[in-house]
């Protein structure tokens, strides 16, 4: 999946935190020089995926890293958790499901703004989501 | 505690979000904005988004339940100025606002609400002036 060139963590903790995942990911972006409309699908799927990890995870963390792999460069997120996990991972990228409040667009969206999507997840093993977007 | 401003311009109510929303922040906005609503008993109120460099799914709701509240107690709501990169994303991400009514800026918002409003106006005007 690449080498990573650079790295930062941000936990996810409270509402702020989610604030503060969505500026480190643009701060990252932008120094990456991603255009404008890359860099607001990377940091809306982050927001996403930052909230489901707070709302649904119980909160824990996201890592950004700056990727290469051969010519192309690509920024990762990696969010992750020790929630209840999901037991249903089809039926959750679905859009329209939700098991709480929201609109159910947050996986199946996120996973729409990014490049590539994968989810490591099982009932009380917690939440694992990594996701690329190459510029 | 942080709040977002709402400014007064005779029946209508206008915001204009300049700061990065957190999602309680949001909530604050849609409480204080339905209780003004009723309050003044404004007719329309206008959302300015072009600081916003992000619209998720979160805000995106609460834009839509704000509307449907403001529909409730009998005012229109228009969301205007949301920059082109997060129209593009917020329909990437599935999201498409139904129900908002939206206009390209505050000028086109205003004129939108004036022209919509103001047939309501016009007949109540008529209604009071026969009682007269």
């Amino acid at each position: 999946m690449g080498t990573i060139q650079k790295s930062e963590t941000v936990p996810i903790k409270n509402g702020s935190d989610v604030v503060s995942v969505r500026q480190r990911v643009r701060s990252l972006a932008i120094e990456m020089k991603f255009g404008l409309v890359d860099q607001t699908k990377i940091v809306t799927a982050a927001s996403e995926l930052a909230r489901n990890t707070l709302d649904y995870g119980n909160g824990g963390q996201v890592e950004l890293s700056a990727i290469q792999d051969g010519i192309r460069t690509g920024l990762k997120l990696y969010f992750s958790d020790n929630g209840p996990g999901i037991p249903d991972v089809k039926l959750a990228l679905s859009d329209g499901y939700t098991s709480g409040n929201g609109m159910g667009l947050g996986l199946g969206g996120s996973k729409r703004l990014m490049n590539e999507f994968e989810i490591d997840t099982a009932p009380g093993l917690g939440t694992r989501i990594t996701c690329i977007r190459w510029k | 505690m942080e709040r977002i401003p709402i400014l007064r311009m005779g029946n209508f109510l206008l915001v204009t979000i300049q700061v990065d929303m957190h999602d309680k922040l949001a909530l604050t906005l849609q409480d204080d904005l339905t209780n003004r609503i009723a309050e003044v008993g404004a007719k329309g109120v206008l959302i300015d988004i072009s600081s916003l460099e992000i619209v998720d799914s979160f805000i995106g709701r609460t834009l839509a339940n704000i509307a449907s509240m403001a529909r409730v107690l009998d005012a229109l709501t228009v969301v205007v100025g949301m920059q082109p990169a997060v129209a593009i994303t917020l329909v990437e991400l599935g999201m498409s606002l139904p129900g908002i009514h939206t206009a390209l800026n505050v000028e086109s918002g205003i004129e939108f609400l004036r022209q919509n409003v103001s047939e309501y106006d016009d007949k109540d005007d008529d209604g009071d002036n026969t009682e007269v």
